[in-house]
């Protein structure tokens, strides 16, 4: 089993004193100290990551600064040498794809794991199909889905019946984020969502990511584009090198502060930036 | 230090990349023409526009084949002597004969539809053929469904070795099916033995009569049309219920015209076949009837396309043979879809060594299976099977195979040489690949997602 219930020792409020920012109430998920290393190398540095319910979270950072090994830990792709996850404030072990999926955590990969032959409602459903007397339950599985999609305010596919090869990047993302939170997923990660779109497919995908956090889910976005960053995220953690060198509310930065945090992991522009945010509050 | 340095000039440059993204045209808009017109279209005439959208988008569905059908029977009927291909006689040989590149095709298509290949299915399916024979031969005489049952398990086991070999020791399809295809050669020979051949032709034996029957013995006229009756009724209803049932409640559906349309032509193929197998075709005492070969392949064509197309299991196929990736990040056991698909084919081979045993009446050590699974091959992709994979019906396989059987008939009845068969089969099915290479360069381009 994946879960395990919080020892009773002190532990958790060692994680408590290194908490690096206050979020309002408990955070969905929330990491400690985790650390990872290949070999020789150390990917991640005892990263700490608060991943509050409804709100989006931007994970930024450099080429190789550990984002896509930080999520596939939060994926039970990876599992950390160290470190504690606490989801819902209870600590968890999550080991495989299969104990974060349990959790209610899905990944919308960057190459989208789509089929391209089969249809959306097909792919919405892969893998956990509906099925009454031997035979696939196509009414209900149609139904389901385009309730899902409705949900989300997807309304530019033509049809639900039409194969996810004649769709658009947007489109298919869509599909894709669709299909993670069919599954009364809590968390949702999306690895570079809009990496590949051109400028009406990345709006239609960050509407999605704010239907998301109004449905009050954890959202956690991979993201290069700072735009994309500062239109949608609540928060911003910039990691570098393997560590956590800033995470707090989007307010407390400006891009300036964002790009000195990921190339130099220190900004001067920080305490100007944190000033003028709370003078315009 | 230097990776420092180059940082703002990667975020300078992403930030080009979406300034470059702005001002040009949005390559990934969707291609709207490729949709199946069936999806989108509220009537006939609104569907046919579609279709024809649909055909210059280079996705044409089973159009080619069924042009290609029609124009082979013209040609030979023009051509052949007496217009001897349309008649009675001759078309019920025509189904005699297409009925084990039908049944080999459809067996092949579970494997192309994973995106991979079955070289072995020619031996494999004699094998069947042999094992069947062998044992309503007088000395072991099994009842004849008991040796029909053997025979399939025989050439299931064969497939789930295939199967196993690819998947666990991670071995190219290619390769083990045609090591399978020396192999099991080798093992006909062995098993024929001295003799060379095995007969079931024995007019005694009730078990070889059922077998040789499978082709050679008839249904009554007055039984075939009441069976034609219920088929087309049982299933015309289940379609109309169906589609209506979806309308009424607001789903994807086919317009009211396209159903009836489908029902229609089911019954009108049902009634050409019944009609022209009720023709005496006897010179001297009356042969009439629908071989019994029709119904068999109509059931294997129902189950294989229930169970692609309305199961689980099938579902999981065409998305393993789509993408594999995507299929084992949803939880899909994709060695083991990969090796059922092999158990199926052979199994499905296995079906049509006995058709083709009952055929021959008998079988001999001159099986050309290298033949018979490159007709499979082509017979499946004429039909409009991807060789790519993902894409497949069991249909497919039966519209391909009366292609090729067409074709192998009326060169025959021309008179024409071996040779001039092999090189109009080869040619026909270049173009049946030219179109499927095509049809999938206009979608891979429509949709801009994937190279």
């Amino acid at each position: 089993m994946a879960e395990r219930n919080e020892p009773p020792g002190g532990v958790p409020t060692t994680g408590q004193a290194i908490a690096p920012a206050p979020s309002d109430a408990q955070p969905l998920l929330r990491l400690r100290g985790i650390s990872k290393h290949f070999g020789a190398v150390q990917a991640l540095y005892g990263v700490d990551l608060d991943l509050p319910a409804g709100q989006v979270t931007a994970l930024v950072g450099d080429n190789g600064a550990g984002k896509s090994v930080l999520t596939k830990c939060i994926a039970g792709i990876h599992a950390p040498d160290e470190g504690q996850m606490f989801w819902e404030g209870r600590e968890v072990h999550i080991r495989t794809p299969k104990d974060s999926a349990s959790l209610g955590i899905e990944t919308v990969y960057q190459d989208l794991a789509l089929a391209d032959n089969l249809d959306i409602v097909q792919n919405m459903f892969l893998g956990r199909e509906r099925v009454s007397r031997a035979l696939l339950d196509e009414d209900s599985m149609e139904r389901a889905a385009a309730a899902t999609l409705a949900s989300l305010r997807v309304t530019t596919v033509r049809s639900i019946r039409q194969p996810v090869a004649t769709l658009s990047g947007g489109q298919r993302q869509a599909v894709a984020v669709a299909k993670a939170v069919m599954w009364n997923s809590k968390l949702v990660m999306l690895d570079e969502p809009t990496a590949a779109l051109g400028v009406a497919q990345t709006r239609m995908v960050l509407d999605l990511i704010k239907q998301l956090k109004a449905h009050g889910l954890a959202v956690m976005v991979i993201s290069h584009n700072l735009n994309d960053v500062f239109e949608v995220a609540d928060r911003v953690a910039i990691l570098r090198l393997g560590r956590m060198v800033a995470q707090d509310s989007l307010a407390a930065f400006d891009r300036q502060s964002v790009v000195d945090f990921m190339t130099t992991g220190g900004s001067s522009r920080e305490v100007l930036a944190a000033g003028s945010s709370q003078a315009k509050d | 230090m230097a990776r420092i340095e180059d940082q703002p000039g990667g975020i300078v440059a992403s930030a080009a990349n979406a300034v470059e993204a702005e001002s040009a045209p949005d390559l990934t808009a969707a291609a709207v023409e490729v949709i199946p017109p069936g999806i989108v279209a509220q009537s006939l005439a609104e569907y046919l526009k579609a279709w024809s959208a649909r055909i210059r988008g280079g996705d044409a569905g089973v159009l080619p084949v069924a042009v290609a059908l029609l124009a082979v029977a013209i040609v030979f009927t023009i051509v052949s002597p007496n217009h001897v291909f349309l008649s009675a006689t001759n078309l019920v040989n025509l189904f005699d004969q297409s009925a084990v590149f039908i049944v080999l095709a459809m067996g092949e298509g579970f494997v192309l539809l994973l995106g991979e290949i079955d070289l072995s299915i020619g031996y494999v399916a004699a094998i069947g053929g042999i094992v069947a024979a062998n044992l309503v031969q007088p000395s072991p005489d099994w009842p004849w469904w008991a040796a029909i049952l053997a025979a399939l398990l025989v050439c299931g086991c064969i497939g789930a070795i295939h199967g196993i070999l690819i998947t666990r020791l991670r071995m190219p399809a290619f390769v083990v099916t045609l090591a399978g295809y020396l192999l099991w050669f080798g093992v006909m020979i062995i098993i024929l033995g001295n003799a060379g051949g095995v007969s079931i032709t024995s007019t005694v034996l009730p078990n070889q009569q059922i077998l040789y029957g499978i082709v050679y013995a008839y249904i009554d006229p007055l039984v075939a049309w009441i069976g034609l009756l219920v088929i087309v009724g049982l299933l015309g209803g289940a379609m109309w219920l169906r589609d209506a049932g979806r309308r009424r409640s607001g789903l994807v559906a086919p317009p009211v015209g396209l159903t009836v349309a489908k029902i229609a032509m089911v019954a009108v193929a049902g009634i050409a076949v019944v009609a022209i197998s009720n023709v005496n075709r006897g010179n001297f005492l009356p042969i009439v009837g629908v071989p019994w070969v029709v119904p068999l392949v109509l059931v294997v064509l129902g189950a294989w396309t229930i169970l692609l197309e309305r199961t689980q299991f099938g579902r999981h196929m065409y998305a393993v043979g789509g993408n594999a990736e995507a299929a084992r990040r949803a939880g899909i056991n994709v060695s083991r879809v990969r090796t059922m698909g092999f158990v199926l084919c052979s199994g499905t081979a296995g079906i049509a060594g006995i058709i083709y045993c009952s055929q021959l009446g008998g079988m001999t050590t001159n099986i050309n299976g290298g033949q018979l699974v490159l007709y499979a091959v082509a017979a499946a992709v004429i039909g409009g099977t991807s060789l790519f994979g993902g894409r497949g019906r069991a249909v497919h396989g039966l519209l391909g195979g009366l292609v090729i059987g067409a074709i192998y008939n009326g060169l025959y009845l021309l008179g024409f040489p071996i040779q001039w068969q092999l090189i109009v089969t080869g040619l026909v099915l270049l173009a049946a690949v030219s179109i499927d290479s095509l049809s999938r360069k206009g979608v891979g381009s429509g949709s801009g997602a994937r190279a």
